[in-house]
């Protein structure tokens, strides 16, 4: 089976957001693989084992993302490909991301492709259910349960807490939730042998592209801050008055109740 | 400058969500003057088009056919695609929804164009529109604007408010027929898991509980109070990784984001996890035993005390305001 991980680096946001000169300052900052795709890479992997075949490991980013796709070759992913467009393409957006990502794919015949169901950065959840669009592929986000038989797929997909129980078939796109498995940590074997397997780098113009056409469709015109909250109020006293209190509180001072 | 501006409806349990007036209130900012037009997709969904009106739609259009019973990506699609192919709006709002997540990208795909996503606040500037939204997991927000093709957005629930109800308002409600086919995935059974009633991610009051509520059966108290108040129940990662709780109810950066008016936190920490989910909440109240609990850093009020003692307490006052309310 032909299986591709899109993967996407992330900005780890247990670090502090400082923001300078409009942007989110990245310096010193924590970098991990986005949660969210570990679970996709985690489940390529068990499939692969389980039915065969090879899995790729796909990221847009710039030489940095080496890092992360180096961890998810260790993880047991088979190769690895890091699409540059940084010096090519000044706006980018998830039209941008997906349109690449669909370029690169659209000949490689995959059966299966596996992404996170959103970023924990920019939090936008698009790219898997757009390139599935661009491939014209059937997609199912937030797995939480992945069966393939066959070409026939069944899959359990989380709604809001509730479950779908859904059935599909290959070619296909998920996009993976918390609960679909548990990733594994690379393996110290399992790091040197990721040293030797192949990280390809490709280009815009590797992919028959021009910035034109790839050119974002929104553009961002500010990063802000929220307001400060100002320090709470810690009720005092006996706990039976702090409750009447806090009703009280809750009632007219705050209006929500 | 005028827009035609279409919103899908959800319906759920056979009811329209609240997301669907909020979004038809996005739509009108959005429209400045313009139509704005509520499109609302079933297997019979007719009766639904006049609280539509009701909210601020100007025209409904009803797309009805079996196949659409149940949401699917394609079939939904095809039924979208013929009103868009018909009506040629400059924008469409969806709720942020786990139907308005999974749909509205491959629609934007379809038409390539943007999609603003998560929004959390809409604002004509004279030219622009500008949408607010959470980046960060809600630790900083963006302003994005729409620059070329068909404006996709969605809205997040309980963040931008809908217009009042008004009965009198009048509105055509016209059908579009579509020929729904190949449907490439098949839902065969759909598990509920969440309890009856209140929509965590709709809900205007969110109890939550977290490791200190210590038993499944701890949850009882919480649930009560929810009731009280008309709310929902949620809990911490802790509290569904400990058993308390079924994950459904998880609200962090793993499981739901939600920011009801009032958020009461029993027994929870604060782990940053958490506060990603919730953080942005209108009114945070914490109750704690740990007076140097982080969740006290981002309360608006809070007791310090053992939450079985507190909860009860509450249940009995805001029992006596419902009394005189």
């Amino acid at each position: 089976m032909n299986i591709f991980v899109l993967m996407k680096r992330t900005f780890d946001t247990e670090e502090k957001i400082v923001i300078q000169n409009g942007k989110v300052n990245e310096e010193g900052a924590e970098f991990i693989i986005n949660p969210y795709d570990e679970y996709a890479i985690e489940e390529a992997i068990q499939v692969r084992d389980q039915h065969g075949g090879e899995v790729t490991v796909v990221t847009i980013g710039n030489e940095d993302a080496e890092k992360e796709l180096r961890t998810a070759l260790a993880m047991g992913a088979d190769k690895a490909v890091l699409i540059n467009i940084e010096d090519d393409v000044e706006h980018r957006d998830q039209y941008t991301t997906a349109k690449v990502l669909a370029e690169y794919l659209k000949d490689k015949e995959a059966d299966l492709i596996l992404a996170g169901n959103v970023a924990i950065d920019g939090g936008s959840g698009q790219v898997g259910p757009r390139v599935a669009e661009l491939l014209g592929i059937p997609y199912v986000t937030t797995i939480t349960k992945l069966e393939i038989d066959g070409t026939n797929v069944k899959v359990v997909r989380d709604v809001e807490g509730d479950e779908e129980v859904i059935e599909t078939s290959l070619p296909l796109l998920v996009t993976a939730q918390q609960g679909l498995n548990e990733p594994r940590y690379p393996s110290l074997p399992g790091i040197m042998k990721a040293k030797k397997k192949p990280l390809e780098e490709l280009e815009l113009d590797d992919l028959d592209l021009e910035e034109d056409d790839v050119e974002a469709k929104t553009k961002t015109i500010e990063i802000f801050l929220p307001p400060k909250k100002e320090a709470g109020k810690i009720l005092q006293g006996d706990i039976a008055d702090q409750v009447k209190e806090l009703v009280s509180l809750l009632h007219t001072e705050a209006k929500v109740i | 400058m005028a827009r035609k501006v279409l919103t899908l409806a959800e319906v759920r349990d056979g009811a329209l969500r609240n997301v669907s007036f909020e979004a038809i209130s996005a739509a009108k900012t959005i429209a400045e003057g313009g139509e704005v037009v509520a499109v609302v997709v079933g297997a019979s969904v007719r009766s639904l088009a006049p609280e539509l009106i009701a909210y601020g739609a100007d025209r409904v259009i009803v797309v009805e056919h079996e196949k659409l019973a149940t949401y699917t990506p394609d079939g939904y699609a095809q039924a979208l695609q013929a009103v868009v192919e018909q009506e040629k709006p400059e924008g469409i709002v969806f709720g942020h929804t786990a139907l308005g997540k999974d749909l509205s990208p491959k629609l934007a795909a379809k038409w390539q164009s943007g999609l603003v996503s998560d929004v959390v606040a809409v604002e004509a500037t004279g030219g622009n529109i500008v949408f607010t939204r959470p980046i960060y997991s809600g630790k900083a927000f963006e302003k994005k604007i729409v620059t070329d093709g068909l404006m996709f957005v969605t809205v997040r629930p309980n963040n931008i408010a809908p217009l009042e109800k008004d009965e009198s308002r009048t509105g055509a409600v016209v059908d579009v027929q579509v020929d729904i086919k190949d449907l490439r995935t098949i839902v065969r059974d759909i598990v509920r898991k969440t309890a009856e009633g209140v929509d965590l991610s709709e809900a205007k009051v969110i109890v939550a509980g977290g490791r200190g509520v210590k038993s499944a059966e701890g949850f009882e108290p919480l649930k009560e109070l929810a009731n009280v108040l008309g709310g929902a129940v949620g809990a911490s990662r802790g509290a569904c990784d400990a058993g308390y709780c079924d994950y459904s109810l998880q609200i962090g950066q793993t499981g739901k984001v939600v920011t009801p008016d009032l958020y009461i936190a029993c027994g929870i920490s604060g782990a940053i996890q958490h506060l990603a989910g919730m953080s942005n909440s209108k009114v945070i109240v914490a109750i704690n035993k740990d007076p140097e609990a982080n969740i006290f850093k981002v309360a608006d009020y809070g007791i310090v005390g053992d939450l079985f003692e507190v909860v009860p307490l509450l249940i009995e006052e805001f029992k006596k305001i419902k009394v005189h309310a």
